[in-house]
């Protein structure tokens, strides 16, 4: 049983798909697992048991008939709880979503299931997304596998756990401003934010939609790469989705050679404020890369530094409005409506009561951006921060294939070390926020463990808009120079838990 | 909102007097319910009248996660409206969040236009029908300059239960309908319209009766005010005559029919010119217009500014229209109202006020379609304006309410034209088919309403009333010619007016040894 969920993505479709295991076998090796670690990972907010086992048998029997079945058929994933499931719920970490069941699949969960994935369940993330550590979750943190007293990263901390804890090879997670990234790096395991409109928002309920995308978190390139295949695409019912085909990243992911490719170092995302064994690991993958034979240059992007300021009118802004559906009136909670209150007054208490303090917080903070009198000097002006680092991106890729960076300053915090501090917490996605206000595609790659706390660093590699490929070719080079120091890939290394319990 | 205030009553100056110390400016806020097969943002059917929350769907609910797409015949129907009031199109623009929390929006923002609308700049020319607005003879023609046209979502529709007024405060609850929600709508803004005088709630009515016109010739609303397809704020502020020092306006919501949108600007005048007189202030507020009593009455003050937060929406991309697509919607554009009726009146030989009569009536499309029938113009505008209008009156239902078409109209010319029928029996059928009896046809054959010309079918009366007026005759025969009047209607008494009374009278004569 425990080699099924040491497999990867990859190696267990191609079982399954042979008939050497049954999906069904697979589904129960990777539950028993939940059962087995969750009570100290925390990673899921639901564990839809039955459902994974029909959906596996499902494919078991597809198999048995002949059916030709997709490169995940029967893979097990967990899904972050952002996304609307028709058969189980969506609270996006939030209780302001109590006992709302979703009457729809979104686009992301239906090119799941028709690929045959087996949906485990939903995982913790900070409320609404709105966070970098899961602290912000109203179902209390995710712990990290690689030291529980740690952080998982966060949004996405619950789908990058249940991945490092082996819990599922293949999460779905998203990214507004680094919660794919930062967690993937965190938990030691590959995480991709897709370029913006490559995979649909369609059913992920909103946080900053400018911002949102959906991507994958697995342990290995390959795996994320097949997920992000499966799960993109163009959606008519997103009017933001690129119609274009996907990048071809299962074919660059199975192609790590850089030879001839220019990589940039950006000059702005080191120094002050970054831990030593972090820009050490980072230093050796880009020597690595070199080695490989890229050309290694250096980069300024001299608007990066506004772009955390810049992200935190935009993102509370559109949050201030994406939010505001949560009132009661529908449904999810609805307090204090006992016949004597008004409408008004009803929202208002269940608002107070069902949002966490930071996303009241950035709800007061996107009202006040957005207010007449504060608009163009706030969210105006944000934006044409937003602008000038699109152009420092251009700029950059008319010099280089890719952009490389460390995915985030510090390796996992320990919980509550900065759950009072917003802002501590909130430059976390210092490397990560760029790509997300630019649109265009980055990931986050392993690139060993910091020499001062044992604790995994990841590696940002940034891609123009729809170049997906170029970046999984760099990181698949990366994981492969990585894999054959080490012997294994990253995510091997991590804590087994059974012995930590 | 309570009762007593509506009760209380505003001080009001008479009409006349307050127009003649006051200059009223207004201006119009009119939004249209499109007729699109779908919503605004899903293919959610867009159809009035349907049981309470059965059109919708996670996307018109605002449920979490969902996105709009946008309805692109709507943006095709804004474009047409634009350019049918001489707009320019915009290359580029973008639809914008107005956020605000009201239970009946499913979002607590509305997906509207702000600073980017689709349309803007245009001018509708309105005719001014009452024949007491005449110029030189004419109907006035006032031109009335047009800021916007956009495109945005209706909101939900509120059932407030229990309480005095039917407005949220006060009620026992509350009742929301989606089934409107995302219905697309357009709003159209004109500029401020000055200079008018004392003819101000009349241009105001003339307005939107020209707007209402136009939007069922392009096709793109069933503008129906009764139902809210077609809703209308009025805005009304006076300034002392002459001096152009416009006071604060106020807002009159949801006026909802064209005689009320003139009530209510008069009554916004009467009521301002008393505020000013008094030397007071008017407040800057949305008030409400009362059908049943003619009054407006405060609402929500807007003297604290609402903050909509209004923001580009980042769930659609910009509408970008490409040149040649509204060029082929401009080439495509249906001959306009004021176009057509230019024509007909050239067609038809009419002076300006008959044709004011006759749309005046509601009875354009009828004689128009009487005429393409066969009926001559002449006769197609003296049925619907006399006798049909008689009809509609008695019953208070609109022209083209009656049960009866202009086919059979022009039958019924025709019968007369004929000669198979006179106007008398032609009215008799005319009731006949307004009653539901049948055809003209069937009418005139049920009731054996055929003109009788024969002399052998007409004989016998004519025998019958020489001999009963021995004495009228008696002047006939002695060559008293015209005496033989009072024959003639003694036959069409007593033929009950069948009798065709040309020939009834050469049928005497020639008795009478007269011919």
């Amino acid at each position: 049983m425990d080699a099924l969920t040491r497999m990867t993505a990859a190696g267990l479709a191609d079982l399954i798909a042979s008939g050497e295991v049954s999906a069904e076998e697979v589904a129960r090796a990777h539950l028993d697992r939940v059962a087995l670690t969750d009570g100290r990972v925390h990673a899921f907010l639901h564990v839809s048991a039955d459902g994974a086992l029909e959906a596996a048998r499902a494919i078991d029997a597809r198999r048995a008939a002949g059916e030709p079945l997709g490169p995940l058929a029967g893979v097990p994933l967990a899904l972050k709880d952002v996304f609307t499931t028709t058969d189980m719920p969506t609270t996006c970490g939030s209780r302001i979503l109590d006992g709302w069941r979703p009457p729809y699949d979104a686009t992301v969960t239906r090119r799941l299931r028709e690929a045959g994935v087996v949906i485990l369940g939903k995982t913790n993330m900070d409320e609404f997304a709105m966070g970098s550590s899961t602290e912000n979750s109203a179902f209390g943190p995710s712990r990290n596998p690689w030291g529980l007293d740690r952080v998982p990263g966060g949004s996405s901390g619950g789908s990058a756990a249940a991945v490092a804890a082996f819990q599922a090879p293949l999460a779905i997670g998203t990214d507004t401003g680094g919660s794919i990234r930062q967690p993937a790096a965190v938990c030691g395991i590959v995480g991709v934010k897709p370029t913006y409109g490559g995979s649909s928002r369609h059913g992920l309920v909103a946080f900053a939609s400018s911002l949102d995308t959906p991507g994958p978190l697995a342990r290995t390139v390959l795996d994320a790469a097949l997920l992000h295949e499966v799960m993109s695409g163009h959606d008519p019912c997103d009017s933001t989705s690129i119609d274009a085909p996907v990048p071809p990243v299962v074919a660059a992911a199975k192609n790590p050679d850089v030879s001839g490719m220019k990589v940039g170092v950006v000059t702005e995302f080191r120094g002050e404020g970054y831990q030593p064994g972090v820009l050490a690991r980072f230093q050796e993958a880009v020597d690595l890369l070199e080695g490989a034979g890229a050309k290694v240059i250096e980069v300024s992007c001299p608007h990066f530094r506004y772009a955390l300021p810049a992200y935190y009118l935009i993102a509370p802004s559109e949050c201030s409005s994406n939010l505001a559906r949560f009132d009661g009136m529908r449904y999810g909670l609805r307090v204090g409506d006992d016949g004597t209150r008004s409408a008004e007054e009803v929202m208002s208490l269940t608002r107070a009561a069902g949002f966490g303090a930071e996303v009241k917080r950035r709800i007061m903070l996107g009202t006040y951006a957005l207010s007449s009198g504060y608009y163009d000097a706030y969210y105006g002006k944000a934006q044409q921060v937003r602008t000038l680092i699109g152009r420092d991106f251009d700029a950059a890729f008319g010099q280089v294939d890719v952009l490389v960076s460390p995915v985030t300053p510090t390796t996992a915090f320990p919980i509550g070390e900065r759950a009072d501090d917003p802002m501590a917490m909130y430059l976390a996605d210092l490397c990560t926020i760029p790509s997300n206000l630019a649109g265009n595609a980055a990931l986050s790659v392993p690139c060993g463990l910091a020499d001062e706390d044992g604790l995994p660093a990841g590696l940002q590699i940034m891609a123009p808009v729809l170049a997906d490929d170029r970046m999984y070719r760099v990181a698949a080079t990366a994981e492969a120079a990585l894999a054959a120091r080490w012997g294994h890939v990253l995510p091997d290394a991590a804590p087994r838990l059974e012995e930590t319990r | 909102m309570t009762q007593s205030s509506v009760a209380r009553g505003d001080v009001l100056v008479p009409y006349d007097e307050a127009v003649a110390r006051y200059d009223p400016l207004i201006g119009l806020e009119t939004h249209v319910e499109l007729g699109t097969r779908t919503k605004m943002f899903c293919g959610t059917p867009a159809s009035f009248g349907a049981e309470p929350n059965t059109l919708v769907c996670p996307v018109c609910l605002g449920l979490p996660g969902s996105l709009p797409v946008a309805n692109m015949s709507a943006v095709a129907h804004t474009i047409q409206i634009g350019l049918a009031l001489h707009c320019t199109i915009a290359r580029w623009c973008r639809f914008a969040r107005k956020n605000y929390f009201y239970p009946d929006m499913p979002k607590n923002y509305q997906i509207s236009q702000y600073d980017e609308p689709l349309c803007t700049d245009g001018w509708l020319e309105v005719t001014l029908d009452d024949p007491d607005h005449v110029a030189g003879g004419e109907p006035r023609v006032v031109r009335v300059e047009i800021e916007r046209v956009h495109l945005e979502e209706d909101t939900g529709k509120s059932l407030h239960v229990g309480g005095a007024t039917g407005r949220i405060h006060g009620a026992d609850y509350s009742l929301v309908d989606y089934n409107r929600a995302g219905i697309p709508l357009v709003e159209i803004v004109t500029k401020p319209i000055a200079g008018t005088g004392g003819l101000a709630p009349a241009v105001a009515r003339a307005y939107v009766g020209e707007l209402r016109d136009l939007m069922r010739a392009l096709g793109v609303s069933d503008v129906r005010m009764e139902e809210g397809s077609l809703r209308c704020d009025v805005n009304t502020s006076l300034a002392p005559r002459g001096s152009a020092q416009w006071g604060t306006r106020s807002e009159t919501k949801n006026v909802n029919s064209l005689r009320s949108v003139e009530r209510a600007v008069r009554y916004e005048i009467q009521r301002q010119a008393a505020v000013l007189d008094r030397g007071g202030r008017v407040t800057l507020e949305t008030r409400h217009f009362h059908e049943n009593t003619g009054v407006t009455t405060p609402g929500r003050s807007k003297e604290e500014a609402q903050d909509y937060r209004y923001f580009p929406e980042p769930d659609l991309v910009p509408i970008a229209p490409p040149p040649e697509w509204v060029e082929q919607l401009r080439r495509a554009l249906p001959e306009l109202p004021a176009a057509r009726r230019a024509r007909l009146q050239a067609e038809w030989g009419l002076p300006g006020l008959d044709m004011a009569a006759l749309r005046n009536a509601g009875a354009l499309d009828l004689v128009e379609a009487t005429v393409a029938a066969g009926a001559t113009p002449a006769d197609a505008r003296k049925w619907w304006l006399g006798e049909l209008s008689r009809h509609a009156n008695e019953d208070g239902a609109e022209l083209a309410q009656l049960a009866i078409t202009p086919v059979e109209v022009a039958r019924v010319s025709e019968l007369v034209a004929s000669g198979a029928l006179n106007d008398k029996l032609a009215r008799q059928v005319l009731a006949g088919v307004v009653a539901g009896q049948g055809t003209p046809d069937e009418v005139v054959a049920a009731r054996g309403l055929a003109v009788v010309s024969d002399a052998g079918e007409l004989a016998a009366v004519i025998d019958e009333v020489i001999g009963a007026n021995p004495d009228v005759a008696a002047k006939v025969r002695a060559g008293k010619v015209a005496a033989v009047g009072a024959l003639v209607g003694a036959v069409m008494k007593a033929t009950r007016g069948q009798a065709d009374a040309a020939r009834a009278r050469d049928l005497i004569l020639e008795r009478l040894g007269q011919a």
